[in-house]
Protein backbone atom coordinates (compact mmCIF):
# COMPACT_ATOMS: atom_id res chain seq x y z
CA UNK A 1 0.00 0.00 0.00
CA UNK A 2 2.74 2.46 0.52
CA UNK A 3 4.16 1.89 -2.52
CA UNK A 4 1.18 2.69 -4.08
CA UNK A 5 0.38 5.85 -1.40
CA UNK A 6 2.90 8.40 -3.37
CA UNK A 7 1.05 7.63 -6.69
CA UNK A 8 -2.31 7.65 -4.94
CA UNK A 9 -1.63 11.39 -3.67
CA UNK A 10 -0.49 12.64 -7.15
CA UNK A 11 -3.97 11.17 -8.40
CA UNK A 12 -5.64 12.88 -5.96
CA UNK A 13 -4.16 16.39 -6.35
CA UNK A 14 -4.33 16.01 -10.14
CA UNK A 15 -8.12 15.33 -10.06
CA UNK A 16 -9.24 18.31 -7.03
CA UNK A 17 -6.95 20.72 -9.57
CA UNK A 18 -9.22 19.92 -12.09
CA UNK A 19 -11.91 19.46 -9.76
CA UNK A 20 -11.98 22.80 -8.83
CA UNK A 21 -10.56 24.44 -11.67
CA UNK A 22 -13.59 23.53 -13.35
CA UNK A 23 -15.84 24.71 -10.47
CA UNK A 24 -14.33 28.38 -10.32
CA UNK A 25 -14.39 28.53 -14.03
CA UNK A 26 -18.48 28.18 -14.06
CA UNK A 27 -18.30 30.59 -10.94
CA UNK A 28 -16.48 33.07 -12.98
CA UNK A 29 -18.25 32.47 -16.23
CA UNK A 30 -21.47 33.35 -14.27
CA UNK A 31 -20.07 37.04 -12.48
CA UNK A 32 -18.21 37.53 -16.18
CA UNK A 33 -22.04 37.58 -17.14
CA UNK A 34 -23.63 39.17 -14.58
CA UNK A 35 -21.25 41.88 -15.18
CA UNK A 36 -21.96 42.31 -18.98
CA UNK A 37 -25.52 42.38 -17.88
CA UNK A 38 -26.00 45.81 -16.77
CA UNK A 39 -23.82 47.20 -19.79
CA UNK A 40 -26.18 45.70 -21.97
CA UNK A 41 -29.15 47.74 -20.06
CA UNK A 42 -26.72 50.64 -20.30
CA UNK A 43 -27.00 50.62 -23.86
CA UNK A 44 -30.96 51.02 -23.95
CA UNK A 45 -30.85 53.17 -20.94
CA UNK A 46 -28.48 55.12 -23.47
CA UNK A 47 -30.44 56.02 -25.53
CA UNK A 48 -33.68 56.64 -23.45
CA UNK A 49 -33.48 59.19 -20.34
CA UNK A 50 -30.15 59.90 -20.14
CA UNK A 51 -27.33 59.21 -17.93
CA UNK A 52 -26.79 60.44 -14.40
CA UNK A 53 -23.59 61.90 -13.27
CA UNK A 54 -20.78 59.17 -13.99
CA UNK A 55 -17.60 58.27 -12.51
CA UNK A 56 -15.23 59.04 -14.53
CA UNK A 57 -13.43 56.07 -16.08
CA UNK A 58 -10.42 57.85 -17.56
CA UNK A 59 -8.41 59.63 -15.57
CA UNK A 60 -4.59 60.43 -15.65
CA UNK A 61 -2.88 62.26 -13.02
CA UNK A 62 -2.74 62.73 -8.92
CA UNK A 63 -5.94 62.05 -7.35
CA UNK A 64 -5.81 65.17 -4.89
CA UNK A 65 -4.59 67.43 -7.79
CA UNK A 66 -5.96 70.88 -7.21
CA UNK A 67 -7.27 71.64 -10.90
CA UNK A 68 -9.58 68.87 -12.87
CA UNK A 69 -9.13 69.27 -17.21
CA UNK A 70 -12.47 67.13 -18.71
CA UNK A 71 -12.61 66.64 -22.07
CA UNK A 72 -15.47 64.87 -24.12
CA UNK A 73 -13.40 64.22 -27.40
CA UNK A 74 -13.67 62.55 -30.42
CA UNK A 75 -10.38 60.49 -32.02
CA UNK A 76 -11.41 61.45 -35.22
CA UNK A 77 -11.53 65.21 -34.34
CA UNK A 78 -8.18 67.02 -35.72
CA UNK A 79 -9.06 69.73 -33.21
CA UNK A 80 -9.19 67.05 -30.41
CA UNK A 81 -5.67 66.00 -31.80
CA UNK A 82 -4.04 69.06 -31.46
CA UNK A 83 -5.68 69.85 -28.20
CA UNK A 84 -4.71 66.66 -27.15
CA UNK A 85 -0.98 67.80 -28.26
CA UNK A 86 -1.63 71.22 -25.74
CA UNK A 87 -2.53 68.98 -23.03
CA UNK A 88 -0.16 66.78 -22.95
CA UNK A 89 2.47 69.65 -22.65
CA UNK A 90 0.31 71.08 -19.43
CA UNK A 91 0.19 68.13 -17.58
CA UNK A 92 3.98 67.87 -18.15
CA UNK A 93 4.14 71.83 -16.25
CA UNK A 94 1.45 71.60 -13.64
CA UNK A 95 2.92 67.78 -13.07
CA UNK A 96 0.62 66.74 -9.45
CA UNK A 97 -1.04 70.10 -9.53
CA UNK A 98 -3.44 68.87 -12.92
CA UNK A 99 -6.07 65.72 -12.97
CA UNK A 100 -7.23 64.76 -16.59
CA UNK A 101 -10.68 63.42 -16.78
CA UNK A 102 -11.24 61.79 -20.86
CA UNK A 103 -14.82 61.08 -21.76
CA UNK A 104 -15.86 59.84 -25.37
CA UNK A 105 -17.74 61.96 -27.53
CA UNK A 106 -17.71 60.33 -31.17
CA UNK A 107 -19.07 62.85 -33.57
CA UNK A 108 -21.55 60.77 -35.95
CA UNK A 109 -20.10 63.11 -38.64
CA UNK A 110 -17.29 61.56 -38.53
CA UNK A 111 -16.55 58.09 -39.94
CA UNK A 112 -14.10 56.30 -37.90
CA UNK A 113 -14.61 58.45 -34.31
CA UNK A 114 -17.01 55.17 -33.07
CA UNK A 115 -14.50 52.79 -34.33
CA UNK A 116 -11.76 54.43 -32.31
CA UNK A 117 -13.60 54.95 -29.39
CA UNK A 118 -14.21 51.46 -29.10
CA UNK A 119 -10.13 50.45 -29.71
CA UNK A 120 -9.52 52.67 -26.46
CA UNK A 121 -12.57 51.08 -24.24
CA UNK A 122 -11.03 47.79 -25.48
CA UNK A 123 -7.47 48.91 -25.04
CA UNK A 124 -8.84 50.35 -21.31
CA UNK A 125 -9.78 46.38 -20.17
CA UNK A 126 -6.07 45.86 -21.16
CA UNK A 127 -4.92 48.64 -18.94
CA UNK A 128 -3.65 50.90 -21.90
CA UNK A 129 -6.38 52.90 -22.35
CA UNK A 130 -4.13 56.30 -22.16
CA UNK A 131 -1.46 54.77 -24.46
CA UNK A 132 -4.40 53.49 -27.34
CA UNK A 133 -5.32 57.21 -26.95
CA UNK A 134 -1.86 59.03 -27.26
CA UNK A 135 -0.79 56.67 -30.46
CA UNK A 136 -4.91 57.56 -31.84
CA UNK A 137 -4.17 60.75 -31.82
CA UNK A 138 -0.72 60.95 -32.91
CA UNK A 139 -1.44 58.64 -35.59
CA UNK A 140 -4.77 60.23 -36.59
CA UNK A 141 -3.58 61.50 -39.85
CA UNK A 142 -2.85 58.05 -40.82
CA UNK A 143 -6.03 55.72 -39.52
CA UNK A 144 -8.51 58.15 -40.84
CA UNK A 145 -7.81 58.39 -44.04
CA UNK A 146 -7.93 54.51 -44.46
CA UNK A 147 -11.74 52.91 -45.50
CA UNK A 148 -11.33 50.34 -42.97
CA UNK A 149 -9.59 51.27 -39.68
CA UNK A 150 -9.46 47.77 -37.64
CA UNK A 151 -6.46 46.38 -39.07
CA UNK A 152 -4.50 49.48 -38.22
CA UNK A 153 -6.10 49.37 -34.68
CA UNK A 154 -5.65 45.95 -34.48
CA UNK A 155 -1.92 46.67 -35.06
CA UNK A 156 -1.73 49.82 -32.49
CA UNK A 157 -3.41 47.07 -30.32
CA UNK A 158 -0.05 44.81 -31.35
CA UNK A 159 2.23 47.91 -30.52
CA UNK A 160 1.36 48.42 -27.41
CA UNK A 161 1.49 44.40 -26.61
CA UNK A 162 -1.98 43.85 -25.99
CA UNK A 163 -3.52 40.31 -25.99
CA UNK A 164 -4.70 41.35 -29.58
CA UNK A 165 -7.34 38.07 -29.93
CA UNK A 166 -8.76 39.58 -26.85
CA UNK A 167 -8.69 43.36 -28.01
CA UNK A 168 -10.81 41.99 -31.43
CA UNK A 169 -13.18 40.59 -29.07
CA UNK A 170 -13.31 43.08 -26.75
CA UNK A 171 -13.73 45.60 -29.84
CA UNK A 172 -16.97 44.14 -30.46
CA UNK A 173 -18.26 43.44 -27.27
CA UNK A 174 -21.85 44.90 -26.19
CA UNK A 175 -19.92 46.00 -22.81
CA UNK A 176 -17.49 48.36 -24.66
CA UNK A 177 -19.81 49.54 -27.07
CA UNK A 178 -22.51 50.21 -24.07
CA UNK A 179 -19.66 52.03 -22.18
CA UNK A 180 -18.94 54.40 -25.33
CA UNK A 181 -22.48 54.82 -25.63
CA UNK A 182 -22.86 55.82 -21.82
CA UNK A 183 -20.23 58.52 -21.20
CA UNK A 184 -22.16 60.09 -25.13
CA UNK A 185 -24.87 60.58 -22.93
CA UNK A 186 -23.38 61.75 -20.22
CA UNK A 187 -21.53 64.30 -22.39
CA UNK A 188 -25.09 65.33 -24.08
CA UNK A 189 -27.04 65.35 -20.21
CA UNK A 190 -24.28 67.66 -19.73
CA UNK A 191 -24.72 70.12 -22.91
CA UNK A 192 -21.76 68.65 -25.39
CA UNK A 193 -22.94 68.96 -28.78
CA UNK A 194 -18.91 69.68 -30.36
CA UNK A 195 -15.31 68.21 -29.51
CA UNK A 196 -13.19 68.82 -28.07
CA UNK A 197 -15.53 70.46 -25.35
CA UNK A 198 -12.83 71.12 -22.19
CA UNK A 199 -14.23 71.81 -18.12
CA UNK A 200 -11.58 73.09 -15.40
CA UNK A 201 -12.94 72.30 -12.30
CA UNK A 202 -16.48 71.33 -13.68
CA UNK A 203 -16.74 74.57 -15.06
CA UNK A 204 -16.75 75.33 -19.47
CA UNK A 205 -13.82 76.59 -21.04
CA UNK A 206 -14.68 78.14 -24.68
CA UNK A 207 -12.52 77.80 -27.53
CA UNK A 208 -9.95 78.33 -28.54
CA UNK A 209 -7.83 76.09 -26.67
CA UNK A 210 -4.23 77.71 -26.83
CA UNK A 211 -1.80 76.66 -24.54
CA UNK A 212 -1.97 80.26 -22.98
CA UNK A 213 -5.75 80.13 -22.92
CA UNK A 214 -5.63 76.85 -21.13
CA UNK A 215 -3.10 78.22 -18.64
CA UNK A 216 -4.68 80.94 -17.74
CA UNK A 217 -7.56 78.82 -17.07
CA UNK A 218 -5.92 76.34 -14.97
CA UNK A 219 -4.24 79.50 -12.99
CA UNK A 220 -7.11 81.14 -12.66
CA UNK A 221 -8.66 77.67 -11.10
CA UNK A 222 -5.88 76.77 -9.36
CA UNK A 223 -6.18 80.51 -7.51
CA UNK A 224 -9.74 79.83 -6.69
CA UNK A 225 -8.78 76.19 -4.96
CA UNK A 226 -6.44 78.33 -2.84
CA UNK A 227 -8.55 80.61 -1.55
CA UNK A 228 -11.80 78.74 -1.22
CA UNK B 1 37.09 4.45 18.32
CA UNK B 2 35.91 1.07 17.08
CA UNK B 3 34.48 -0.30 14.09
CA UNK B 4 31.37 -0.31 15.52
CA UNK B 5 31.02 2.75 16.52
CA UNK B 6 32.45 4.45 13.16
CA UNK B 7 29.54 2.29 11.62
CA UNK B 8 27.20 3.29 14.26
CA UNK B 9 27.73 7.02 13.69
CA UNK B 10 27.75 6.50 9.54
CA UNK B 11 24.31 4.96 9.82
CA UNK B 12 23.15 7.82 12.04
CA UNK B 13 24.86 10.28 9.77
CA UNK B 14 22.88 8.88 6.79
CA UNK B 15 19.82 8.57 8.80
CA UNK B 16 20.08 11.86 9.11
CA UNK B 17 20.20 12.88 5.62
CA UNK B 18 17.67 10.27 4.39
CA UNK B 19 15.40 12.27 6.74
CA UNK B 20 16.71 15.74 5.81
CA UNK B 21 16.04 14.39 2.24
CA UNK B 22 12.18 13.98 3.01
CA UNK B 23 11.73 17.16 4.83
CA UNK B 24 13.06 19.87 2.35
CA UNK B 25 11.53 17.34 -0.71
CA UNK B 26 8.01 17.44 1.51
CA UNK B 27 8.36 21.15 1.73
CA UNK B 28 9.01 21.34 -2.24
CA UNK B 29 5.97 19.50 -2.40
CA UNK B 30 3.79 21.52 -0.56
CA UNK B 31 5.28 24.98 -2.48
CA UNK B 32 4.54 23.12 -5.69
CA UNK B 33 0.65 22.94 -4.48
CA UNK B 34 0.76 26.28 -3.32
CA UNK B 35 2.10 27.38 -7.27
CA UNK B 36 -0.47 25.28 -8.56
CA UNK B 37 -3.16 26.62 -6.96
CA UNK B 38 -1.74 30.20 -7.71
CA UNK B 39 -1.18 29.43 -11.91
CA UNK B 40 -4.45 27.34 -11.73
CA UNK B 41 -6.58 30.36 -10.80
CA UNK B 42 -5.11 32.66 -13.08
CA UNK B 43 -5.84 29.98 -16.20
CA UNK B 44 -9.26 29.78 -15.28
CA UNK B 45 -9.60 33.43 -14.90
CA UNK B 46 -7.70 33.81 -18.08
CA UNK B 47 -10.41 31.25 -20.10
CA UNK B 48 -13.41 32.37 -18.21
CA UNK B 49 -12.63 36.04 -19.77
CA UNK B 50 -12.51 37.28 -15.75
CA UNK B 51 -11.42 41.05 -15.72
CA UNK B 52 -11.54 41.65 -12.47
CA UNK B 53 -9.33 39.29 -11.31
CA UNK B 54 -6.49 42.32 -10.73
CA UNK B 55 -9.42 44.87 -8.75
CA UNK B 56 -8.61 48.00 -9.71
CA UNK B 57 -4.02 47.23 -10.45
CA UNK B 58 -3.89 48.96 -13.75
CA UNK B 59 -0.01 47.52 -13.69
CA UNK B 60 -1.69 44.05 -13.10
CA UNK B 61 -4.41 44.10 -15.72
CA UNK B 62 -1.30 45.56 -18.05
CA UNK B 63 0.30 42.33 -17.48
CA UNK B 64 -2.56 39.98 -17.93
CA UNK B 65 -4.07 41.57 -20.50
CA UNK B 66 -0.62 41.73 -22.57
CA UNK B 67 0.30 39.76 -25.64
CA UNK B 68 2.41 37.37 -23.35
CA UNK B 69 -0.25 36.33 -20.72
CA UNK B 70 -1.13 33.00 -23.89
CA UNK B 71 1.64 31.06 -26.21
CA UNK B 72 -0.24 29.91 -29.26
CA UNK B 73 -3.42 30.69 -28.01
CA UNK B 74 -2.86 28.68 -24.36
CA UNK B 75 -2.78 30.48 -21.37
CA UNK B 76 0.72 31.42 -20.29
CA UNK B 77 -0.49 30.24 -16.46
CA UNK B 78 -1.80 27.21 -17.82
CA UNK B 79 2.49 26.06 -18.41
CA UNK B 80 2.71 27.47 -14.89
CA UNK B 81 -0.21 24.81 -13.77
CA UNK B 82 1.48 22.11 -15.57
CA UNK B 83 5.01 22.79 -14.48
CA UNK B 84 3.93 23.10 -10.63
CA UNK B 85 2.25 19.65 -11.24
CA UNK B 86 4.87 17.98 -12.62
CA UNK B 87 7.32 19.61 -9.88
CA UNK B 88 4.60 18.22 -7.14
CA UNK B 89 4.71 14.85 -8.36
CA UNK B 90 8.45 14.73 -8.88
CA UNK B 91 8.81 15.74 -5.09
CA UNK B 92 6.34 13.71 -3.68
CA UNK B 93 8.00 10.82 -5.54
CA UNK B 94 11.28 11.94 -3.99
CA UNK B 95 10.27 12.04 -0.65
CA UNK B 96 9.15 8.49 -0.99
CA UNK B 97 12.40 7.66 -2.13
CA UNK B 98 11.99 7.43 -5.61
CA UNK B 99 15.88 7.84 -7.19
CA UNK B 100 14.72 9.18 -10.18
CA UNK B 101 12.68 11.62 -8.97
CA UNK B 102 15.28 13.99 -7.52
CA UNK B 103 16.88 14.05 -11.52
CA UNK B 104 13.25 14.70 -12.99
CA UNK B 105 12.65 17.66 -10.33
CA UNK B 106 15.83 19.21 -11.25
CA UNK B 107 14.99 19.27 -14.28
CA UNK B 108 11.38 20.82 -14.06
CA UNK B 109 12.76 23.52 -11.20
CA UNK B 110 15.56 23.89 -13.81
CA UNK B 111 13.29 24.97 -16.53
CA UNK B 112 10.90 26.87 -14.37
CA UNK B 113 13.40 29.23 -12.86
CA UNK B 114 14.38 29.99 -16.74
CA UNK B 115 10.85 31.05 -17.47
CA UNK B 116 10.53 32.84 -14.28
CA UNK B 117 13.11 35.01 -15.14
CA UNK B 118 12.33 35.49 -18.94
CA UNK B 119 8.68 36.31 -17.05
CA UNK B 120 10.45 38.76 -15.00
CA UNK B 121 12.03 40.62 -17.55
CA UNK B 122 9.35 41.15 -19.64
CA UNK B 123 7.51 42.90 -16.99
CA UNK B 124 10.23 44.63 -15.50
CA UNK B 125 11.40 46.12 -19.14
CA UNK B 126 9.05 45.50 -21.81
CA UNK B 127 5.68 45.75 -20.05
CA UNK B 128 6.87 48.23 -17.44
CA UNK B 129 4.66 46.75 -14.91
CA UNK B 130 4.02 43.92 -12.21
CA UNK B 131 1.19 41.67 -11.34
CA UNK B 132 1.26 40.33 -7.82
CA UNK B 133 -0.16 37.20 -8.99
CA UNK B 134 3.04 36.38 -11.12
CA UNK B 135 5.33 38.22 -8.58
CA UNK B 136 3.69 34.96 -6.37
CA UNK B 137 4.63 32.53 -8.31
CA UNK B 138 8.54 33.84 -9.02
CA UNK B 139 8.51 33.77 -5.25
CA UNK B 140 7.12 30.23 -5.12
CA UNK B 141 9.78 28.86 -7.62
CA UNK B 142 12.23 30.41 -6.23
CA UNK B 143 11.67 28.82 -3.15
CA UNK B 144 11.43 25.34 -5.40
CA UNK B 145 15.17 26.06 -6.69
CA UNK B 146 16.47 26.76 -3.07
CA UNK B 147 14.71 23.88 -1.86
CA UNK B 148 16.14 21.83 -4.61
CA UNK B 149 19.48 23.13 -4.40
CA UNK B 150 19.92 22.77 -0.77
CA UNK B 151 18.11 19.12 -0.48
CA UNK B 152 21.13 17.00 -0.14
CA UNK B 153 21.74 14.15 -2.70
CA UNK B 154 21.28 10.20 -2.16
CA UNK B 155 24.06 8.13 -2.44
Amino acid sequence: MKRYFPFILIAAVAMLTVGSGAMLYRAKQRSVAAAAAPSAGATAGATGTGASAMTPEHVRGASGAPVTLEEFGDFQCPACATTAGVIQALEKVYGKRLRMIFRQFPLPAHQHGRDAALATEAASLQGRFWEMHDLLYEKQATWSREPDVRPLFESYAQELHLNVPRFKKDFESEQVAAQVDRQREYGVSRGVQNTPTLFINSQLVTPPFTPERLQEAIDAAMSGHKSS
Amino acid sequence: MTTRQKQSEKSSARDSLARARVVFNAIAAVVALAGLADATYLTVAHLAGDNSVCGPSQPCSIVLGSAYAQIAGIPTAAFGAVAYFSAFSAATLAAFGYPRARSFLIVIVAAMFAFTLWLLYLQAFVLHAFCPFCLLSAAFTFCLAGLTLATPPAR
